[in-house]
Order: structure tokens, then sequence, then C-alpha cells
């Protein structure tokens, strides 16, 4: 099993968001980043599959600037075998993104190609899939369960108000969700065999394409809200205020 | 090219609900940019579509296809890029099958695609779009040039009456390779009724201390008479005494129900992502201090044990039985 994941490195979802000078961005000063948490169900998911396979090779791909490498080597410490690191800005186009991995990817001989549901940072929640349409293959997203036979995935994604099995054959790309696996945290052993793991470094072009992010601002906050009682005393108080004027009873 | 494109989901043979608010979103655009709007739905036979030109459809345009009798990813998104050139924009309700869907339509089409969005606007040759960011810790404006897919939060827009013709057409379904089989979808025990979808979402936290406590959740939401799905935090999920399918927050279900009861949660920063565009939102919590309360129109301070019972009477007592 040669199997790749698309990883990329979010703000920790406890950050707070200030926006940045430029009025469309955020200010990543004092903000750690950390792997996007869907990704490391990814990274998960493929080291799982080479070890059921017994054999193969697991590859990490980041694009993005330099400070990518600090992610890419998180996925290593926790057994990925090696790391691209695709060197270039992204598009605010997600597609051109999409082209730039799916150049990349193609013909590497990948079983498996694993993303994230999404990216917590700009929720593109696209990139996979549309890899997945560029190298025209089989692809299941936002899955809660990956098991692979004979040349064959089965999976099953939530849905509104039930779960949709699906099946195809491998190579294929999925992306991952919660519910696919508890991701390994990295040993203090993978942390030092990490620092020798091979890191190739290509520079990439990325277009620009047809998106352009005009403002990022704060939302509205919401209104202060009312403590309207204590214990079971307050309920009739709330019940009027529901009815009368909320209006949602 | 001003037109626009609704591409409708459709599950066991019939609409889903949301047709009618995606359809508002589609004429939004195409009433900005001065077009018609076109519905295309695939599916494996008739489809009652008699409501979709009150809702707003000039056409109705019918794709037809044995593959479409479950959900067909690859069929449908060729369906739709086939004809893309004719349209301004190509719109999705954000559900978990449109979010599977525009992307794939967008890459076909090589056009740009805008997931969430919950506000549409069309000026000159670019669609103005806004959409959460940062699990809703930011809104972010976006222009799209050209053709775009934009998938649209449901909720975000109120169905409108229009009066259009709705008249159905058949369009061509082109050759596809069918790369991923999709099979019937199990429906969860709980019921059909989703927290993504419910009127009141009634959700449990860690406060509840025990998975049996969650009979109090279940007896609340029973007592709104079929419009209540119950929900859970991460903690609880995690924890086994709810299924992943009832998550709300950052790694779960963003939920935007017109009344949103938290129960014995805290309110952490990702819960609130899933959350904080319902309607109203009521916390029970014993902790006065509890970040849910900075975000709830009411709150009430106490022990969910005693508050849980008193509401679901009153409200049993309000909705008459
Ligand atoms: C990457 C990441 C993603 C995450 N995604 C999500 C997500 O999608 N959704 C989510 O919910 N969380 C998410 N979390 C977890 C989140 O940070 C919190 O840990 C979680 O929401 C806490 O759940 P809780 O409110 O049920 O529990 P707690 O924080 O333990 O809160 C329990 C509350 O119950 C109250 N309480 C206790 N007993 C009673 C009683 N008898 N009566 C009344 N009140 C009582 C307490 O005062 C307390 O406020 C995520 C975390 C990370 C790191
Ligand atoms: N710059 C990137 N480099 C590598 N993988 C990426 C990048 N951006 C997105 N991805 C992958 O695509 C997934 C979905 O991202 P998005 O479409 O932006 O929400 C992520 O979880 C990653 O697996």
């Amino acid at each position: 099993m040669k199997i790749a994941v698309c990883l990329r490195r979010v703000p920790d979802t406890t950050a707070k968001i200030v926006i940045g000078a430029s009025g469309s961005s955020i200010d990543e000063a004092g903000i750690k980043f950390v792997p996007n948490p869907y990704d490391e169900y990814a990274v998960e998911a493929a080291i799982a599959l080479k070890e059921q396979a017994g054999a193969g090779e697991t590859v990490v791909v980041g694009l993005g600037g330099d400070t990518v490498q600090e992610t890419l080597r998180t996925a290593l410490a926790m057994g990925v075998d090696r790391a691209v690191h695709l060197q270039g800005a992204p598009s605010a186009d997600g597609l051109e993104n999409a082209r730039v991995l799916a150049d990349h990817l193609r013909g590497g001989g990948y079983d498996a190609i694993l993303f994230g549901k999404l990216a917590v940072d700009d929720y593109g929640q696209q990139t996979g899939a549309m890899v997945a349409e560029l190298l025209e293959l089989p692809c299941a997203t936002a899955i809660t369960k990956l098991v692979v036979a004979d040349g064959r995935a089965s999976v099953e994604r939530e849905v509104e108000g039930g779960v949709e099995p699906a099946s195809c054959a491998l190579p294929a790309v999925f992306t991952c969700d919660k519910g696919l696996n508890n991701p390994r945290l990295p040993s203090l052993k993978g942390i030092m065999a990490a620092k020798k793991k091979p890191l190739e470094i290509t520079p990439v072009t990325v277009a620009a394409g047809g998106v352009t992010i005009v403002s990022l601002a704060l939302p509205p906050e919401r209104a202060a809200g009312r403590i309207v009682g204590e214990g079971a005393a307050a309920v009739p108080a709330l019940m009027q205020l529901l009815t009368a004027e909320a209006k949602v009873i | 090219m001003a037109n626009v494109l609704a591409v409708l989901e459709i599950r066991g043979g019939t609409l889903r609900k949301g047709a009618a608010e995606l359809l508002a979103a589609a004429r939004r655009i195409a009433d900005a940019a001065g077009g018609t709007v076109d519905a295309l739905v695939c599916a494996n036979g008739a489809v009652d579509t008699s409501a979709l030109g009150a809702a707003g459809a000039d056409r109705v345009l019918h794709a037809t296809h044995a593959d479409f009798a479950t959900y067909c990813p690859d069929g449908m998104s060729a369906t739709a890029a086939s004809i893309a050139s004719q349209y301004r924009a190509m719109v999705v309700a954000a559900t978990a099958t449109g979010k599977d869907l525009a992307p794939r339509i967008a890459a076909r089409a090589n056009v740009p695609c805008a997931m969430d969005v919950t506000s549409v606007d069309a000026a000159g040759d670019v669609i103005r779009v806004v959409r959460p960011v940062y699990a809703g810790k930011a809104l972010q404006t976006v222009e799209l040039r050209g053709t775009a897919v934009i998938a649209v939060r449901p909720g975000a827009y109120a169905a409108v009456s229009a009066s259009k013709g709705g008249a159905v057409e058949s369009v061509a379904t082109p050759a596809f390779t069918r790369r991923l089989e999709v099979g019937a979808i199990k429906t969860s025990d709980k019921g059909a009724l989703d927290v993504a979808e419910a009127r009141v979402v009634v959700s449990g936290g860690r406060g509840l201390g025990d998975p049996k406590h969650f009979a109090l959740l279940d007896e609340l939401a029973a007592a709104f008479g079929g419009e209540a799905a119950v929900g859970a935090s991460r903690a609880v999920v995690d924890a086994g005494w709810a299924e992943h399918g009832a998550q709300v927050g950052q790694t779960g279900k963003t939920v935007a129900p017109e009344l949103y009861i938290a129960v014995g949660i805290s309110g952490a920063i990702q819960h609130l992502a899933g959350m904080r565009t319902a309607k109203v939102i009521v916390a029970i919590n014993r902790d006065k201090d509890a970040p849910i309360f900075k975000v709830a129109d009411y709150g009430i301070v106490g022990d969910l044990f005693e508050v849980m019972p008193a509401l679901t009477a009153a409200v049993k007592a309000a909705k008459g039985h």
C-alpha cells in the first residue's frame, strides 16, 4: 500500500481571532499553529492502512510557506515515512491549490490519497474532492469508517438522519471526518526518528484563480443574554419569555 | 449568462426539504443579475416538482438515469458540469450531500467553489458571498469571477413565493463512469430528525453525569412534538454517551435552529462554533460563570436534574399535551 496524506497547518482551535492590518486575513502574532484536526484522522488512517497491508509507504504532502515543514514533521513523528513540502503561496481559490496537489500526486502510484474533511481555518471543504476529480479517481468525502480489502474500499459517511454506505475500487481519494479513528500521539521515539526522515522541498507556483477575499470581519456579537433566574422556580419566567418575547414556542 | 442553476437534492425518490430555501438564494442572484432560475433534478424516474415554480424556478430540468436511484456524485456532477457554461452560478444546499457534490461540480466545470455561504449577491461580473470561517469566529467576504459553484448553508435564506412557471424539461445525462457506488441511507434508530435540520435542538453535556440521563433530554425533545432533536457536546460523544451524528460544534455539526437548549454544557469555544447562529439560545447550568451564559439569550442557573422535569412539564402544557 502506498498512501499519501495532504496536510495543512491551522491556528489552534482555541485561538482568539484578531483581524490583520490587511483587513482580509488574520493577525498571526501569538497564534499557535497545529496540524488541521481532520488531517490527523487522515494521518492515522494512512499509518493504519500501511500497517494492515504489512508493507508500503506513507507520504505526507503540504503546500504552503516554510512554516508548513514543522507541521509535516509532526506527521513524521506520528509515523509517516516521508514528507514533501510543495513550497509556494496557496491561492484563495481552492481549485488552484487542488491543481497543484493533483499535479504532484499524479503518477505517484498511490493506492489511496487522504485528506481532512475540511481545514478549520478557511473552511474550504473542497480540496480532496477536487483533487479526486482532477485525477479522475473515485472519491468518498467525510468518511467515518474505512475498510480496505481485496483492492476495494468500503466506507460510511454521516448524512442528515442516518449513515450512507459506499464502496469503490482503489486507487481512490478519501476525506476524513471525526469518528474515523483516534489519532495516535507522536511518541518521544517518533519525534527523534522524525528528525532523520526525508523531507523533500519542491518549489511550486499556484495560479491566482477566480476568487478574491474582499474582507475578513468579526461576526456581530450576540446581544448580552440574561439570567432568568435560579432553579426550577425560573421555569415559568423562561416559558413566558420563550412564548411572548422570543416567540419560539 | 445571468442565469442560475439550483441543483436539488433527492432522497428516496422525493425532493428533500430545503429545495425552496435554495431556490430563494438562486433567485437572489438571478434577480440581481437579470436572469432566470433553472432547477436541476437528477432522479431515477418521475419526481413531484409541482411546488418548485411557486418557490422560484422558471424551469425544472429533469435528468434521468438508473444510477440516480441512490446518491450518485459522479453522474450528478457530470450532468451539472455539462450545462455549466449556460450559467452564472450553480447553487447547491450545503448539506452533507451538497457539500460532497459542490466541489466535484466545480472541478469538472473548471470553476471556483464557495462553501457554506450565508449570503449571496451579484454585481457586474462578480458574485459576492459571505461565509463563516475559523469555526464561525470570523466572516469572510469573497468575490468569485465567472461562473461559480456556491453551497448555501441551510437556514440562510427563507423560502419566497415567486409564481414562476416551473415547466419541466428533460436534460440529457452525459456519459459518466460510476466510480463511487453509494448505497441506501441507513436511518438512525433515533428517527429521521437530525440536529442539523430540527427547529428545536436540546443538547446535553458532561453535566448530565451519566448516559442514562439523556432520557431527560429525550423527554424534553418529545414534549416539542416531533420538531426537536437531541444533540450533544463532544465530551459526551467521546465518552460514548451519544452518537457522533449528534455532536454539535467545530468537529461536529453546525446547527442553526430557532431554539437551542444547552443542558449541562459549559460552552467551550469549539461547541459555540456549532450553535452560535441559533435564533434563540437557552442555557441550563449550575455554574453561573459558565461561558455558555455569554451567548445564551436566556439562562437558568441551577441543577439540571431539578430544572429539566419542570421545563418538560411546562413545554408539554404549552404545547397542549
Ligand atoms: C480540536 C477540538 C475540537 C473540538 N470540537 C468540539 C465540538 O465539535 N463540540 C464540542 O462540544 N466540543 C468540542 N471540543 C471540546 C471542547 O473543548 C470541550 O471540551 C467540550 O465542549 C466540553 O463539553 P461539555 O460542555 O459537555 O463538558 P464540560 O466542559 O465538562 O461542562 C460540563 C458543564 O456541566 C455543568 N454541570 C455539571 N453538573 C451539572 C448539573 N447537575 N446541573 C447543571 N449543570 C451541571 C458544569 O457546570 C459545566 O459547565 C473540541 C476540542 C478540540 C481541542
Ligand atoms: N495547502 C494545503 N496543503 C496540503 N493539503 C491541503 C492544503 N489545503 C488543504 N489541504 C487538504 O485538504 C483538506 C481540506 O481543506 P479545505 O478544502 O481547505 O477545507 C485539508 O484537510 C487538507 O487535507
